[in-house]
């Protein structure tokens, strides 16, 4: 594996309003994202050479990285969709980085936006499987197929997933950008009603308009830069592929190959992480990914949850920004977004205190593509 | 085969008919289920494919499946995603794996409201128009 150290950074930052954004279009939640994280970082729109996209989920265009450049009146040197759903939020960084690497491009932003919320959201309700004829509609039916198996072979609870949950609310209960602040108990989550059994309301994250976006470039130009640079130290992709009922283990995902990766790549460990940012568009995601990239044993994700040990001041804190359950159910480029400013140390009163290494997991179609970063602010220095 | 209440409003979710997938939905129709069988590499499969998924062999035929399997997971659905579905909620959609070959996703409306993971299962065919039937499971008891 080789070795990504301290090479290429992440400079800039930007996202819209998270929720309902009437009247503001796919490539405006784009653009306007792009332009917050140019800001951010002090760079003009004409110097980006590269624009990279993932393509908004309910709609799902061709040529769009083309499209976002023209709203930006910018012609690329790089550009390009990747399709692997919610991973290629870490994909297209790896993309990025390697264009960067063979000096095809120096200033990449990174970008997405959907207004499925108040656009049209057909596409989170289409059917899965061979046919529409099975009954099987939408994420979370799937998804909750991948829990049941996983309570079937290692005992996690209702009430365990109820805590995926509620430390995701509680950590969104100090974000003021998060669309739902208000905590609830164990109780609320037990009366929420059921979509898919064993998934209720509170185990789903919610539809969302929104935009986020980054911009990587290299370390020696990120020096010149208005913010800290924050370093992509460890990149790693593993990807189960195939339909999710014809795997044959249904109750794991490429956390483990993906992890191992960017581990390898950042020359560390698990023990060298402050706090994660993962994929949760349903609780037994996140739950599963700590336990695939080894924070915990397999079979352990539901109890390390339950003792509350992933909140702020416990000893392992994710989601800090309350994920795509309670931030925003934007299909994870907000991760990204809130593991920089964490390493940064702008997150206020949900700041992880001396954080230096920031694990973010990336997942799409159900648990059907995986990719994982490190990200430190730690440097050559 | 009579059509039972409520089952034609299931016509309007039968996939377009192709090359492909003609002969699984006339077996269906006509109350059997087939699966495509690999001469090369004698593996069963589902969906039918022009080559095996297994082997990329050509060689291919069909062969009658049991329809007997086990449940391997599934879910309770709540939602009334599709009119069709909504006299059946709650209903169970459950991965079976077929005890000669491939795992397949169908629906199960269960009287008792009662399913477990390893549950034994057999396929159940509906008419749901002249020309159409619709796959479900259902336990064996």
């Amino acid at each position: 594996m080789k070795n990504l150290r301290n090479r290429y950074c992440i400079v800039g930052v930007g996202n819209t309003a998270y929720g309902k954004n009437p009247g503001v279009s796919q490539v405006a939640h784009n653009i306007l994202a792009i332009r917050s994280a140019l800001e951010d970082a002090g760079l003009e729109a004409k110097q980006l050479d590269g624009i990279l996209t993932k393509a908004p989920t309910s709609t799902f265009p061709m040529l769009w990285g083309p499209k976002i450049a023209e709203a930006l009146r910018v012609q690329p040197k790089v550009t390009g969709t990747i399709d692997q759903a919610g991973a290629s939020n870490i994909g297209l960084i790896q993309y990025a980085v390697s264009a960067i690497e063979l000096g095809q491009a120096e200033y990449i932003a990174i970008s997405y936006g959907d207004n499925p919320r108040t656009g049209t959201r057909a596409s989170y309700a289409r059917p899965r499987g061979e046919d529409a004829l099975a009954g099987l509609f939408g994420a979370p039916s799937s998804y909750a197929m991948v829990a049941k198996r996983h309570m079937y072979e290692y005992g996690t609870t209702p009430e365990q997933l109820a805590n995926v949950a509620i430390a995701h609310r509680t950590h969104a209960s100090m974000n003021p950008g998060a669309q739902f602040q208000e905590l609830f108990t164990l109780e609320d989550y037990l009366a929420s009603r059921w979509v898919a059994e064993p998934f209720r309301l509170l185990d789903c994250c919610p539809v969302s308009d929104g935009g986020a976006a980054y911009i990587i470039t290299t370390e020696e130009n990120a020096k010149e830069l208005n913010k800290e640079p924050i370093y992509i130290e460890g990149i790693g992709q593993g990807h189960p592929s195939w339909d999710f009922f014809r795997r044959p283990e249904l109750a794991t995902s490429g956390a483990a190959i993906a992890g191992k990766m960017a581990f390898d790549s950042a020359q560390m460990t698990t023990d060298d992480v402050d706090f994660c940012e993962i994929y949760d568009c349903f609780t037994i995601v996140p739950l599963i990914s700590l336990e695939e990239y080894g924070f915990v044993k397999k079979g352990e994700g539901g109890s390390f949850y339950e003792e509350k040990r992933t909140h702020l001041g416990g000893e392992l804190p994710c989601n800090t920004s309350g994920g795509l359950l309670s931030e925003t159910g934007m299909p994870g480029t907000q991760l990204v977004v809130e593991a920089v400013r964490q390493l940064r140390g702008e997150c206020e009163n949900r700041q992880v205190e001396g954080a230096q290494v920031g694990l973010v997991s990336q997942q799409g179609g159900i648990m059907t593509t995986h990719a994982t970063m490190l990200l430190s602010n730690i440097g050559a220095n | 085969m009579q059509i039972k209440e409520n089952f034609n409003a299931f016509e309007d979710l039968v996939p377009p008919i192709t090359e492909l997938n003609k002969s699984y939905r006339e077996n269906l129709a006509g109350g059997r289920l087939v699966l495509q069988a690999c001469m090369l590499c004698n593996k069963n499969q589902y969906p039918f494919e022009s080559f095996c998924y297994e082997c990329g062999s050509t060689d291919l035929t069909e062969v009658s499946s049991t329809g007997e399997g086990s449940v391997y997971s599934f879910v309770k659905v709540h939602q009334p995603y599709h009119p069709a579905f909504k006299p059946f909620i709650p209903y169970f959609v459950s991965t079976v794996q077929l005890d000669d070959g491939p795992r397949m996703l169908a629906a199960m409306f269960e009287s008792d409201d009662i399913l477990e993971i390893g549950d034994r299962v057999a396929a159940r065919i509906e008419k749901i128009s002249e020309t159409e039937a619709m796959l479900l499971f259902e336990k064996i008891r």
